[in-house]
């Protein structure tokens, strides 16, 4: 359906000669990656790969812990999206737990709840880590790609502060509901522990009208930067796959439950309505030696053509229209500036996600105002069931925990595929991509390596929430003498086997 | 009434009272964990140090006297109970973020009272059991602090449901029920030994974050005014020594 076009540059035929560049760490993502590049004498690229570097091991060690503490466990797979492992840890035990009718009130709550985290979380990508690439220009000095070099610019302080603001509102929308910004307590088996105050509800209030004018102002700034150089800026990394995304109600837009939809590169619908707990039913993940990281793709398809992307530029392509009165209309604006869904282009990621930062803004405006937030039933009744599954959509991207109780309530699996994982076939398509197109027999210097990040960062990675697959982990071991030449591998399989290879 | 100096405070106190009770009453707090009001007292974690006339003692077991300098208020003190503290932590596997009883636990609440930073000594790792099969009640070995609380509460109710085992770093917690569980023991959810726990060792089904951020018991107030406001009200409630 998809190919991969650059996937001859994720194997190189043989490495005798090859010269190897390593990026290590990858700047202004979340967590830790490395990506390296294996050149021949005229700096053409033979092989380029995203890698994983760090390693958790969430699934193993909530395994014999009691169900009930696993939202508030998993939430600290990151500090960027705790809401979103917290919302889809709670849904998946509210699934375990038979608690099918949450309360109006709860699930109002946990909506805005993660209204919250969405907007914290675009605002801190956008503004902290992809913009300086956008403002001052991918080649542009290092020390001025950073927000703090925003900060001095005369022109750029007022949009570094900008996003600095909005993320705090976000913060403060989730501090109010769960008591503290980062990790803390609400959502609990069949609802939430508390109803928010009214008197945080009313300052909230009060600063919707300048949290909706700046997200007004940063869709603007999204559009101008990437409009800035339209033909560049469709090819940048672009990889054109399929999408995948929730949807609400008549293919509405989505962020905390709904049916999973899929879109083709034609713009038709591959599938809609994917019941999201049946996920084992239509999704896999492929294992590969050379990285911590699985990759998913649609089973029926294969890995080779059923990988997708998923996130804010999935949310957009794969959805029909957004609940909310402006960000609909800039929706339909991003369309009309760059053709019918799907959008292809890598980095018109970084618009989707302001407008999506807009949406959330509306959303939180929209609840505020609803009685049913500040009274009402907290909690429905729970039974006891073996196994639940939780999707949501996570700031960037589809999110699914998956877990596995015994009778007494104790955890025994656990299955997460985290949204970073989702896109991993897209990153390394969209590194390969720039390798080939960009780097492919120029000298090599920082600059031109920039590009390679400003690619992976495009799809806004969280590298922390994506490593937490122990035992699953393959591993291999190279040896190779001082010319490159391979004496000697070691290989761990996915399954725990290992072998001379 | 007899008096002693607590920190250049003269506390009054009635013959047989410890040193701990006479300064609870007089609303004076004394650092304390396994102490607890309504039973005998057991000695064990030493928090309670102070110092008697130039000697450490425990406050907890010390029979008040008339005339005796007692200090608790000193840095020396406080270095002193931040170490113990310290070794409570490592000894087992506290892992507060994710802990259910975080902001309603007292071995939590003493690190924040006495300004623990870090865990100064390397941690243990023990391997403790996890017991879930009462259907009520949950028993997380790796919180238990050994403080014999739940140990005196269920003896008092006449059921000795709880003893500890073992010496040193072997000490467990052992259930009196024939296949050593505690489902298949006679603890009820409603006994005072289910719900005497300082810490989150033995904690209730269905009720686990129940309690909002903000609201809950250390999050309302430091643990020595939390302590003086609920202990107070208790003292001379225990009734005898609970002989082994
Ligand atoms: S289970 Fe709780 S009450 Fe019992 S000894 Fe351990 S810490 Fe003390
Ligand atoms: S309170 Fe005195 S020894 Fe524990």
């Amino acid at each position: 359906m998809t190919e991969q076009r650059y996937r001859h540059l994720e194997q190189a035929s043989g490495k005798t000669g090859l010269r190897r560049v390593a990026i290590d760490p990858l700047t202004r993502v979340e967590g830790h990656g490395k990506v390296t590049l294996l050149l021949d004498e005229e700096n053409r690229v033979q092989q380029a790969r995203l890698h994983i570097v760090e390693f958790r091991g969430f699934e193993k060690f909530i395994q014999g812990r009691p169900y009930w503490e696993v939202p508030v466990l998993v939430q600290r797979l990151c500090g960027i999206c705790p809401v979103s492992h917290l919302l889809a840890g709670a849904k998946a035990i509210d699934d375990l737990m038979g608690a099918t009718g949450i309360p109006p009130t709860a699930e109002k709550l946990r909506r805005l709840l993660h209204y919250g985290q969405v907007l914290q979380s675009h605002a801190l990508h956008f503004f902290h880590l992809a913009s300086p690439d956008l403002l001052f220009g991918p080649e542009s000095q290092p020390a001025l790609r950073n927000v703090m070099a925003e900060l001095e610019g005369e022109r750029s302080r007022e949009i570094a502060l900008m996003g600095i603001r909005l993320r705090r509102f976000g913060q403060e929308v989730i501090r109010h509901i769960i008591g503290k910004r980062i990790h803390g307590t609400g959502p609990l088996p069949g609802g939430m522990n508390r109803h928010l105050d009214r008197e945080a509800g009313r300052e909230l209030q009060e600063e919707l009208p300048q949290v909706l004018a700046w997200a007004g102002q940063g869709v603007d700034l999204a559009r101008r930067l990437i409009l800035a150089d339209p033909g560049e800026h469709r090819r940048f990394a672009t990889v054109p796959s399929l999408f995948l995304a929730l949807t609400g109600p008549n293919g509405a837009h989505e962020l905390y439950d709904g049916l999973l939809r899929v879109r083709d590169e034609k713009g038709g619908l591959l599938y809609d309505g994917l019941e999201p707990r049946r996920y084992r039913e239509y999704l896999r993940e492929q294992v590969k030696r050379w990285s911590y990281m699985k990759f998913p793709y649609l089973s029926h398809l294969g890995p080779e053509l059923g990988w997708y992307r998923v996130g804010p530029l999935a949310r957009l392509n794969v959805c029909d229209h957004f609940g909310t009165e402006q960000a609909e209309r800039q929706r339909r604006r991003f369309f009309e500036l760059m053709g019918p869904p799907p959008v292809q282009a890598t980095l018109a990621y970084h618009w989707a996600r302001m407008i999506e930062i807009l949406h959330c803004a509306e959303r939180i405006e929209e609840l505020l105002r609803d009685e049913d937030l500040y009274r009402g039933e907290l909690l429905c009744e729970t039974s006891r069931g073996e196994e639940g599954v939780g999707v949501i959509e996570a700031p960037r991207g589809v999110l699914i925990h998956h877990y596995r109780v015994d009778e007494q309530g104790l955890v025994t699996g656990a299955n997460l595929i985290v949204s970073t994982t989702h896109n991993n076939t897209a990153m390394n398509e969209s590194l390969r991509q720039v390798a080939a197109e960009y780097l492919d027999g120029r000298e090599f210097d920082e600059l031109l390596l920039n590009r390679i990040e400003m690619a992976i960062r495009a799809y806004d990675p969280c590298l922390s929430c994506a490593t937490h697959a122990i035992g699953k982990m393959p591993l291999e071991l190279v040896l190779e003498a001082p010319d490159g030449s391979e004496r000697g591998r070691l290989l761990r399989h996915a399954d725990g086997t290992v072998v001379q290879g | 009434m007899p008096e002693f100096l607590l920190d250049g405070r003269s506390v009054p106190f009635e013959p047989g009272q410890t040193v701990m009770e006479a300064a609870i009453a007089a609303g004076i707090y004394i650092p304390h964990l396994c102490w607890h009001p309504a039973f005998e007292p057991h000695g064990s974690c030493k928090l309670c140090t102070v110092d008697i006339d130039g000697r450490p003692a425990s406050a907890c077991t010390r029979p008040a006297e008339a005339g005796m300098q007692v200090t608790s208020g000193s840095e020396a003190l406080r270095r002193l109970r931040l170490r113990l503290t310290q070794m409570l932590f490592v000894e087992g596997n506290h892992f507060c973020p994710s802990c259910e009883k975080s902001g309603d636990c007292e071995l939590q609440a003493m690190g924040y009272y006495l300004g623990m930073t870090d865990n100064h000594y390397p941690h243990f790792y023990p391997r403790r059991e996890l017991d879930a099969s009462h259907p009520d009640i949950l028993l997380d070995r790796d919180r238990c602090i050994f403080c014999e609380l739940c140990v005196r509460a269920s003896r008092k109710e006449g059921k000795s449901v709880f003893a500890l085992a073992g010496r040193g770093p072997q000490t467990r917690l052992v259930i009196n029920s024939p296949s050593g569980r505690l489902g298949d023991s006679e603890l009820d959810a409603g006994d005072e030994a289910a719900g005497i726990c300082p810490v989150g060792a033995i904690v209730r089904r269905n009720t686990a974050y129940r309690v909002p951020i903000g609201q809950r018991r250390y999050d309302l107030a430091g643990i020595d005014e939390e302590s003086l406001a609920r202990e107070r009200p208790l003292l001379g409630r225990a009734d005898g020594p609970t002989e082994d």
